[in-house]
């Protein structure tokens, strides 16, 4: 495993390396042939050899590589400058850092070169040190044998010479003996004895020898070949104060003898030193007479007697008899002595007398000099006077560093790899970041782009919306005008496609502003149990002509106000319900408003969802996977809800049986102006908007949008939105519409219903409606339990309501059983049916009352009032009569002062006898600035009705001086500065405002709204509209108290 | 007898204002106008409405001389003055002065002299029509309450 892995890992570094080599290759072959000639021939010179030589040519390489560096630094911003900007430090900093690596690793490279030559440097020297002390020593030796011979031979001469009488040597034996010793002398090439001759004694010695002393200064002079050597050519010895005439000579210097040694100069200075020192002396190397060959004369004194080691010279030369010498033929000696030794081929040895240290004297060996590195080895041959001295040198130059440069150029080629390396990956860093920025730039472009979109479109709607308000304006008038039949339809259409296009075109302002952000959400109060009855009522009629069921049902937890924007939630609601209607056939639409914790606690409880468990028994989409993906469920993995305190967390799910989502199209279902298909808008019409905006406004309220849908099964669209609770007001009791609904509520107090359903779901529903009525229910499955319960109930019950599905199976049953056992007090009978077509009970008959039909979709009011008429309660006012809005518009109105702003007489009168009628107390104004002064805080109005067309000052003008006037009363209030009694006790002032305007456009309502009105109504007055916009703000409890 | 009085000018009344409404003198806003009116205002229509024909004569006599000279009208005080009747008109349900004044409007914002003039006769002739009619129509009223009679509720839906 592990031999595996060491396996792995090689193949990985040698991949790597090869890698490395391959970029480097390529790196020098885009920097050029010239360079990398240049480096070639760098490296060629380098490796000769010598120190000096590298260093140059590495001192070279270094500038090659600087060069090169610098040129690289130079490309690197040139092809990045033009992007760079910001990052130019940054990449200015990597730069250097770059170089700085390469150049230390240049450094360390050149070390490493110079390390290892020096090391091999440092042992090629010792290797020649220690062959160069050998040669020294065994040179030395010998010749200090050889000199020590001599010396003995000396004594030989002392004692058998000149010891005895007659001398026991001559000519003929010395030469004999020394012939037969020479091997004892291999430095010697001869031997010969001079003895001291004083002039006095000249005479004497001559005759006795038999030859005259002979001078050899002359020879010195002129020099001449062995081979033309005649002694007895030579002069006889000048008169001299002594002469040391040689006597004895061994046969091969056997021509010296009679030669006065005192008259060669060096042999003169030798013999004296000899004599006066008592030890053995050096000639300084001179050619040999006859051989001409370079050598050195040793001469030791013989002295008469032997003489103490600390005589002094006088005695010495007293005490002289005569000198032996020795000849040292140097060159051949040395070379007999090399010749023992092995590999003498490897060195190159000279000798030299170095006596007179300026001039060292050659005595052995050439001058050609290959190799720079030599050794001097000090040679001692007893001669203190003497300075001898071997310098060796090596036959061959040094062989090449290789290794140094090869490992100095490997660190070289990883270091530029690395610096590669990096320069590459910064360089390709820079080039993302480049991209990177470029993207952040397009992406800004294409945002902005998209802004641009939104106001173009927003801007274009605005347009068209305008001229279309001429449009369905001049359609408007076009219907007051004469027209027949046909024209009129004509007209209607006309106005109902106009209509159609402008709700269009506020979608799409909706859509744009959104996408824009420019919408912005109200904070009001509103009773969400009252829109979610009013959207049921807007879709009621759709779908009981579709036979579909519609039903809504709202937790008890949920809170009756809430504080948010009832006009864009009831917008998502409409939307998702106008879409279930749209594509719902049969079966039933279910609205479920709870509260998110709710929906939590109930769920661990719930069971699998089982078609007989749905309203209609038919199957639906899994509601639950429709809010699975919410991110606020599912923060920390786990689904769960951490509910803030002070929000009020909705969750409303609509759920429909309709023909579901293709699975295709699920994914851009919220995407704007996509349907399911193209041939989705031919069959239901539409543009595919309503989504997206529902889900944009979804989002504005801090919620969620998700759905859940099975193809044919149906879909389940659920949605989160966020709240604060609207109950924390204390005065809601005051409220005139909250007092309405408790009037209505109160009347149904405490009665008992029995509701006979056998589908859980859809009996939940009418619990819902009718507990909101205060009426207790209770639920059975089936009609026999429903008498059953009747008969032991201990409270009566004042109704039942059957479900038309038990009616239509179990009415015969019902009936024949009433009958037989007639209660005492017979409940009413009501029926819950979907359609007003379908309720009429086909078997009814005799006797009993034919039970009264609730169209459902069940609301509070529309219940109420079925169950006002069917119980026969609460018929103080005929409600067909006048119809609620003037009832209430009466109740709103009563005692209420109110303003009416008009320049024209009779509108003002017309109106003013209008709002009298509703009880209201009315003044009149004719223009903007007499409004104006009435209405300067503190004023006792609660309303003003303004028109907007008046000369001097429009209704607009009017209206922004009274806010600003109220304003200022506001900050008088807030300073303390106005009296509280004076303002009758408000805490601030906003009068509402009311325009009064003949065309009822959108257009002129925002107008309105912009300058500071509630509302507008149109003139002359329609009682719905009137009693719409009042209720509006007479119902809120900011108003002023009633 | 004064019952049967009673009856025939209550049904000549009915058949007097539903002939109006026919002709297109009047329309539903007059109707209104009319439940208005109870025993707190017993003349409130007849108000409103005298009080509307002394505006439309004023009102014309203005618009006349705004348009008098040829060269150069003040259309915008034309204007406003057709706004005014307008706005009246509508309110007292007018409907045949409110469909002239329409006309009018849009002449007098094309500029059109010549329209206006047509316009301001055919106001002129519209409204004292109507005056005329109304009058008949409140003398109607007047005769049956002194017959002792109550003022049919009329509906025109």
């Amino acid at each position: 495993m592990s031999l595996f892995h060491v396996l792995g890992f090689g193949v990985k570094i040698g991949h790597l390396f090869w890698m490395l080599c391959c970029w480097f290759v390529s790196w020098f072959v885009d920097n050029g042939i010239e360079d990398n000639n240049n480096n070639k021939s760098g490296l060629l010179v380098g490796s000769v050899g010598d120190l000096e030589k590298t260093n140059k040519m590495t001192t070279l390489k270094k500038k090659n590589f600087f060069n090169r560096i610098s040129t690289c630094g130079l490309k690197i911003p040139s092809f990045s400058y033009q992007f760079l900007g910001s990052v130019k430090f940054n990449k200015t900093w990597w730069r250097k850092l770059v170089v700085a690596w390469v150049v230390f690793w240049l450094l360390v490279s050149i070390w490493t070169f110079w390390y290892f030559s020096s090391q091999a440097m440092e042992k090629r020297k010792e290797t020649l040190t220690s062959m160069c002390d050998e040669r020294a020593r065994m040179l030395q030796d010998q010749f200090n044998v050889s000199m020590n011979h001599v010396q003995a031979m000396s004594i030989l001469i002392s004692t058998f010479h000149h010891g005895k009488i007659p001398s026991a040597i001559d000519q003929r034996t010395f030469s004999e003996y020394t012939d037969r010793t020479s091997f004892e002398r291999p430095l010697t090439s001869g031997v010969a004895y001079a003895m001291r001759v004083l002039h006095s004694e000249r005479e004497e010695f001559e005759r006795q020898q038999g030859w005259t002393i002979r001078r050899m200064d002359s020879l010195e002079q002129n020099p001449v070949h062995k081979d033309e050597y005649d002694p007895e050519a030579l002069e006889p010895s000048p008169v001299q104060e002594e002469y040391a005439p040689v006597i004895f000579a061994q046969d091969t210097v056997s021509h010296v003898v009679s030669l006065d040694m005192l008259s060669g100069k060096e042999d003169r200075e030798n013999v004296l030193r000899a004599r006066r020192s008592g030890k053995g002396v050096l000639t300084a190397p001179f050619p040999l007479i006859k051989t001409n060959r370079l050598g050195v004369i040793l001469t030791f004194a013989v002295y008469k007697r032997d003489l103490p080691s600390n005589a002094t010279p006088k005695e010495r030369i007293e005490a002289t008899n005569g000198y032996l010498g020795g000849v040292f033929d140097i060159e051949s000696l040395v070379e007999n002595l090399l010749q023992q030794l092995a590999s003498k081929q490897t060195i190159l040895v000279n000798v030299y007398d170095t006596t007179n240290h300026s001039q060292p004297i050659s005595m052995y060996g050439s001058n050609v000099f290959v190799d720079e590195l030599e050794r001097v080895s000090l040679l001692n041959f007893g001669d203190p006077f003497r300075k001898h001295e071997m310098r060796c040198r090596f036959k061959q130059k040094p062989p090449w560093p290789v290794l140094s440069m090869v490992t100095s150029f490997g660190i070289l080629v990883i270091a530029l790899l690395v610096a590669h390396i990096i320069h590459a990956t910064v360089s390709r860093i820079t080039k993302v970041e480049e991209d990177c920025h470029k993207m952040e730039q397009l992406k800004q472009k294409a945002e902005a782009a998209d802004v641009a979109k939104s106001q173009f479109l927003a801007t274009v709607s605005h347009e068209i919306r305008t001229p279309m308000n001429g449009v369905l304006g001049m359609l408007h008038m076009l219907m007051d005008t004469e027209l027949d039949v046909t024209q009129q339809d004509y007209v209607r259409t006309a106005q109902a496609s106009g209509k159609a296009l402008v709700s269009l075109i506020n979608e799409v302002l909706d859509q744009a502003k959104i996408e824009s952000g420019n919408l912005e959400l109200e904070d009001v109060r509103f009773d969400l149990r009252g829109i979610l009855d009013d959207v049921l009522s807007l879709f009621s009629g759709k779908s009981q002509q579709k036979g579909v069921e519609l039903a809504v049902y709202i937790s008890d937890r949920v809170p009756e106000m809430l504080i948010g924007d009832p006009g864009r939630f009831r917008q998502i609601l409409t939307n998702l319900m106008g879409n279930s209607i749209k594509f719902t056939e049969k079966g039933h639409i279910f609205v479920t408003v709870q509260l998110v914790e709710e929906l939590f606690e109930s769920i661990d409880g719930e069971t699998a969802l089982t078609p007989e468990g749905t309203l209609s028994g038919l199957p639906v989409a899994d509601g639950q996977r429709s809010w699975e993906n919410f991110k606020a469920f599912s923060s920390n993995g786990h689904r769960s809800f951490e509910p803030s305190p002070p929000d009020i967390n909705l969750i409303v799910s609509v759920e429909d049986t309709g023909i579901g989502i293709p699975l295709e199209a699920q994914s851009r279902i919220f995407t704007p102006f996509m349907q399911v298909g193209p041939s989705i808008s031919r069959t239901h019409g539409g543009t595919g908007i309503g989504l997206s905006i529902s889900k944009c406004l979804v989002g504005l309220m801090k919620g969620e949008i998700g759905f859940s849908s099975t193809p044919k099964v149906g879909s389940t669209f659920t949605f989160t939105a966020v709240f604060s609770n609207g109950m924390q007001q204390t005065e809601r009791k005051n409220d005139p519409q909250n007092n309405n609904n408790q009037l209505m509520c109160s009347e149904f107090r405490g009665m008992k219903a029995v509701v006979v359903d056998h589908r859980p779901a859809r009996a939940k529903v009418s619990w819902y409606h009718f507990q909101r009525l205060g009426i207790r229910v209770e639920v059975v499955a089936r009609v026999e339990q429903a008498l059953h319960y009747m008969k032991i109930g201990t409270t009566t019950v004042n109704m039942i309501l059957i479900e038309q599905e038990i009616w239509n199976r179990e009415a015969d049953v019902f009936i024949k059983k009433l009958q037989k056992e007639p209660l005492v007090l017979s409940p009413k009978l009501f029926l819950l049916a979907n359609s007003v077509e379908s309720s009429m009970p086909d078997a009814f008959c005799n006797g009993t009352d034919p039970p009264i039909v609730i169209v459902k979709p069940l609301r509070a009011s529309m219940l109420a009032a079925t169950l006002q008429r069917g119980l026969g309660i609460g018929n103080r006012e005929p409600p067909q009569h006048k119809g609620p809005p003037a009832l209430v518009l009466r109740n709103l109105l009563l005692g209420r002062k109110i303003l009416i702003v008009d320049d024209n007489n009779v509108n003002l009168r017309v109106a003013a006898g209008a709002l009298k009628k509703y009880g209201a107390d009315v003044v009149c104004a004719e223009s903007g600035i007499k409004a104006i002064s009435l209405l300067k805080p503190p004023h006792e109005f609660d309303a003003c009705f303004m028109d907007i067309q008046m000369p001097e000052m429009d209704g607009f003008e009017a209206t922004k001086r009274i806010r600003d006037m109220e304003e200022e009363m506001n900050k008088r209030i807030q300073n303390g500065e106005a009296l509280i009694v004076e303002n009758g006790n408000k805490t601030s002032w906003h009068l509402p405002v009311l325009a009064m305007t003949a065309d009822v456009i959108q257009a002129t309502h925002e107008e309105c709204l912009k300058c500071g009105m509630d509302g507008y109504v149109s003139k002359p007055f329609e009682a719905e509209q009137l009693y719409r916009e009042v209720s509006r703000f007479f119902n809120s409890p900011s108003d002023t108290e009633s | 007898m004064n019952t049967i009085v009673v009856g025939q000018l209550q049904r000549q009344f009915q058949d007097y204002i539903v002939s109006l409404y026919q002709q297109g003198y009047l329309d539903n806003q007059f109707t209104e106008l009319r439940k208005l009116q109870d025993e707190g205002s017993p003349d409130f229509v007849a108000e409103v409405v005298s009080l509307f024909f002394d505006d439309c004569a004023k009102l014309i006599n203005d618009m006349s001389t705004s348009l008098e000279r040829p060269d150069h009208v003040d259309f915008k005080q034309v204007d406003s003055g057709v706004h005014q009747l307008k706005g009246s008109s509508s309110s007292v349900g007018a409907r045949r002065v409110k469909s002239v004044c329409i006309a009018f409007k849009e002449c007098c914002d094309v500029q059109n002299r010549e329209g206006c003039l047509r316009c301001l006769q055919q106001v002129d002739y519209e409204y004292k029509m109507l005056k005329t009619k109304l009058q008949d129509l409140f003398n109607l009223e007047q005769q049956i309450l002194q017959a002792g009679g109550t003022i049919p509720q009329v509906s025109m839906n």
